[in-house]
């Protein structure tokens, strides 16, 4: 007895060290991740900031009709396609006479931005009496010189190695010392889509793109999920072979790499049905194949967790199987088979690999208008600007990032809100 | 009240599911133009897209990034009005390319070379310069090199790039270069490392041999050949020194900067957009510029083309508006925004026999081989 009472108190000292151990594994485990994490999102965060605002330059335009080439009555059709860029360059070569030679001159027209002949072109057609006034304009500054006012750009580097030359650099400060160079906020981020020129780029494209996808999802999974997940619980005959096959089925389809999806859908969607190639539909499909799983799998099991009790007492005060089913498991289910959903759509909101086959990695610089129209998605987005030669892309990438990231943690948010909020305890 | 919801709600997503099978709904029009290809085209079509659509008020065309081969294959798969309208390549179209559009009935084919791209072997602006030889690249780079005997092959045995060449610097082979999917990587093998290969005589030799097979008519014999020879020159070593970095060309910049001592291998558009952070090795002792690859002194260039579906010049609003403005001097000239953006020009006499060909609409014969 004595000795047993020995050989446990000497083993005691070893069982607490190996409990201190293993507390300072899980410790160490989550600190790591933890770790990760900060790294990333200060990654991400730091290099994305300054995408959120933009540089724009103030040049005083004398919209001269003769430089335009516009006569004296002109119509809408040749105010749209006058010579507007000419009239900017002329405004530039003006403030720098300096800008003597050929490289010069050229470099002298990258100050601003391609779309300010565009801009000023909308100003012209939305009010054509400011034709032979003089007018200020807040026009956007090239990448370059957005780079530049950043930080991104080292003034101390030999020249040859700068993007920048000495008398760009010139340039730029006399713009400083005039107070016409500004940084604003950064709306052309939310209000523009994709372009090649990346002080124009923004992701507002995308967006309508991943919601009219996302849209097209839910539309479909949704219905064809729960219904899916009553059949299987509440009507489906028990110890079917068929039935147990389907269920096997359903978990393996979960398990699926994406891109196997993305390979089905361009040969039965748009190979097959004819859906237009980078549509939001052809995506949306896609991506209903890749969440239905998740949904019939968390509906299932949100709708075997409500008590065979309330069942009973409704088949018992004479209810259908059906009156049961809708008026009275499926109410009760309906948060939880929500969260689920919820977590499904952010899952499709950052997919990319099916996209890819089904051609919604591409440049799509318009809005699209309906699920017909071509689109992009926000992670495509990201993936495409990540691979551009231009190095102000790198930050609306980390930009983009954020955004999507944003719209992930509020969807799923909401889903931890709902769970919390409508959970019943049996 | 929720049952009705319900219901309604099926009734509303069974619609959607009718008319996704009701496909011929969705071939009746486009009012977009399409355009897929090569990577390496995308970003010149992309801005000429852009600029296209912000002049004349069109819908801006859709580019999707393929590949050249994926492009062909999409662009061949028919004359409908469901298949892309234009694909970008960054190399001429091949002869099976060809005929397979021809069998599926897109006959007439409009080729528009729009001008050059080289490709640089870079390292970091700390690092040392190098100067190759296509024979270096070959040497450094090959599975097999040619050994002491004519005609004897073994496994390439070099490690250093001291050990190809004694001028080059004593560091270890360590190249980050593009996937075999990738038509930047398609180019390098075949301008580099054939380049280098066709320096050794006898190998040389087996390509000539494969021709005059051919002449000859021994057709088993000839592919025979050429299949040896591909085999020597084309095959990239797989034993590290050659390391797969992906399609995205930042990427290698980036780990170039944090690896002075390995070399990466992408376009031009590139090292010019970061020349402050890597620079270009000479080859054959040229140095890569704009200039070396304008006039063809620089070895490792290439054309590049988009090739127009003829027989959706009057379908598809815009079309040839695109055309145009992708043709105009703006736009790749000399001095043009496509110049910007990376893209060699072509001869100004060249250019000017192009636009007016594309202008009359003067689809291409059959290539040859």
């Amino acid at each position: 007895m004595k000795n047993h009472q020995e050989k446990i108190r000497n083993s005691l000292k070893k069982r607490h060290a190996r409990e201190r151990r293993f507390r300072l594994y899980g410790l160490l485990s989550v600190s790591v991740s933890i770790l990760f994490l900060l790294l990333l999102l200060t990654d991400i965060v730091s290099k994305g900031l300054p995408a959120f605002t933009e540089t724009r330059i103030k040049l005083d335009i004398t919209l001269d009709p003769q430089q335009l080439g516009l006569g004296d009555h002109p119509d809408r059709d040749a105010l749209f396609h006058a010579n507007y860029s000419r009239l900017i360059t002329e405004t530039l070569k003006k403030m720098f006479p300096d800008a003597k030679t050929r490289k010069q001159r050229r470099d002298l027209k990258q100050l601003v931005s391609k779309s300010a002949a565009y801009d000023l072109r909308d100003a012209v057609l939305a009010n054509p009496s400011l034709l032979g006034t003089t007018q200020s304009f807040w026009f956007l500054a090239k990448d370059d010189v957005d780079q530049y006012m950043k930080g991104r750009i080292d003034r101390t580097l030999p020249e040859s190695q700068r993007r920048l030359k000495d008398y760009q650099l010139a340039w730029i400060d006399r713009l400083l010392a005039e107070n016409r160079l500004e940084k604003r906020f950064n709306k052309t981020f939310f209000t523009a889509s994709d372009s090649r020129e990346p002080e124009q780029a923004g992701i507002r494209g995308a967006f309508v793109g991943s919601v009219l996808t996302l849209l097209v999802t839910l539309a479909l999974s949704f219905p064809i999920g729960v219904l899916a997940a009553i059949y299987l619980e509440e009507f489906a005959p028990q110890n079917n072979r068929w039935v147990d096959l389907i269920e096997v089925n359903i978990n393996n389809l979960a398990a699926v790499p994406s891109i196997v999806f993305g390979l089905l859908g361009l040969a039965v969607f748009i190979g097959f049905f004819g859906v237009p190639r980078s549509a939001p539909l052809a995506g949306g499909l896609v991506l209903t194949l890749m969440t239905l799983p998740t949904i019939i799998i968390t509906s299932r099991a949100v709708i075997k967790a409500v008590p065979q009790s309330i069942r009973e007492a409704a088949l018992a005060l004479g209810a259908s199987k059906t009156q049961v089913a809708f008026g009275h498991v499926l109410p009760l289910a309906l948060p939880g088979i929500l969260t689920g959903t919820i977590i499904g759509m952010a899952q499709a909101l950052g997919e990319t690999a099916p996209l890819l086959l089904i051609g919604m990695v591409a440049f799509v610089a318009d809005v699209p208008h309906g699920i017909f129209d071509p689109s992009t998605a926000l992670p495509v987005q990201i993936f495409l600007w990540a691979d551009s030669p231009e190095r102000a892309f790198v930050e609306r990438t980390s930009a983009a990032i954020i955004v999507l990231l944003t719209f992930l943690i509020a969807m799923n948010g909401l889903a931890v809100f709902m769970r919390k909020k409508y959970e019943k305890k049996w | 009240m929720k049952n009705r919801f319900l219901s309604h709600y099926a009734t509303a997503s069974s619609a959607i599911a009718a008319l996704c099978l009701s496909g011929s709904v969705f071939a009746a029009s486009r009012n977009h133009i399409d355009i897929v290809g090569s990577s390496t085209v995308y970003p010149f079509s992309t801005v000429v897209a852009e600029t296209f659509s912000n002049k004349t008020g069109n819908r801006t065309p859709k580019v999707e990034s393929t590949g050249s081969g994926g492009g062909m294959k999409l662009f061949c798969a028919g004359a409908g009005i469901n298949t892309p309208d234009i694909t970008n390549a960054s190399r001429r179209i091949k002869k099976s390319e060809f005929n397979n559009c021809q069998a599926n009935g897109v006959k007439e084919i409009i080729e528009v070379p729009i001008g050059f791209d080289g490709i640089t072997i870079a390292n970091a602006k700390t690092a040392p310069q190098f100067d190759l030889s296509e024979r270096d690249i070959f040497l450094a780079l090959a599975k097999k090199v040619p050994g002491n005997k004519p005609g004897e092959l073994i496994d390439n045995p070099y490690k250093t790039w001291k050990q190809v060449n004694p001028a080059l610097p004593d560091t270890r082979i360590e190249v980050l270069g593009p996937p075999p999917t990738s038509g930047t990587r398609d180019a390098f093998v075949e301008l580099a490392m054939e380049g280098g290969c066709k320096t050794f005589p006898w190998i040389k030799q087996i390509k000539t041999d494969a021709k005059a097979a051919k002449k000859a008519g021994d057709k088993s014999r000839a592919s025979a050949l050429k299949q040896r020879y591909k085999n020597i020159c084309h095959s990239i070593r797989e034993d590290g020194a050659y390391v797969e970095a992906g399609e995205n060309d930042n990427l290698i910049v980036e780990k170039l900067q944090k690896n002075p001592k390995a070399l990466g291998i992408f376009g031009f558009s590139f090292l010019d957009q970061n020349s402050d952070k890597v620079k270009g090795a000479t080859v054959n002792g040229k140095e890569i510029s704009f200039e070396n690859i304008a006039n063809g002194h620089y070895p490792l260039s290439r054309p590049l083309f988009f090739y127009v579906k003829k027989s959706h010049l009057g379908k598809i609003p815009g079309m040839r508006g695109y055309v145009a403005e992708f043709t105009s001097e703006d736009a790749w000239g000399d001095e043009g925004y496509l110049t910007d953006e990376g893209l060699i020009p072509l001869p100004r006499d060249q250019r000017q026999r192009i636009a007016e060909a594309v202008k009359k609409e003067i689809p291409m014969q059959a290539p040859e081989e």
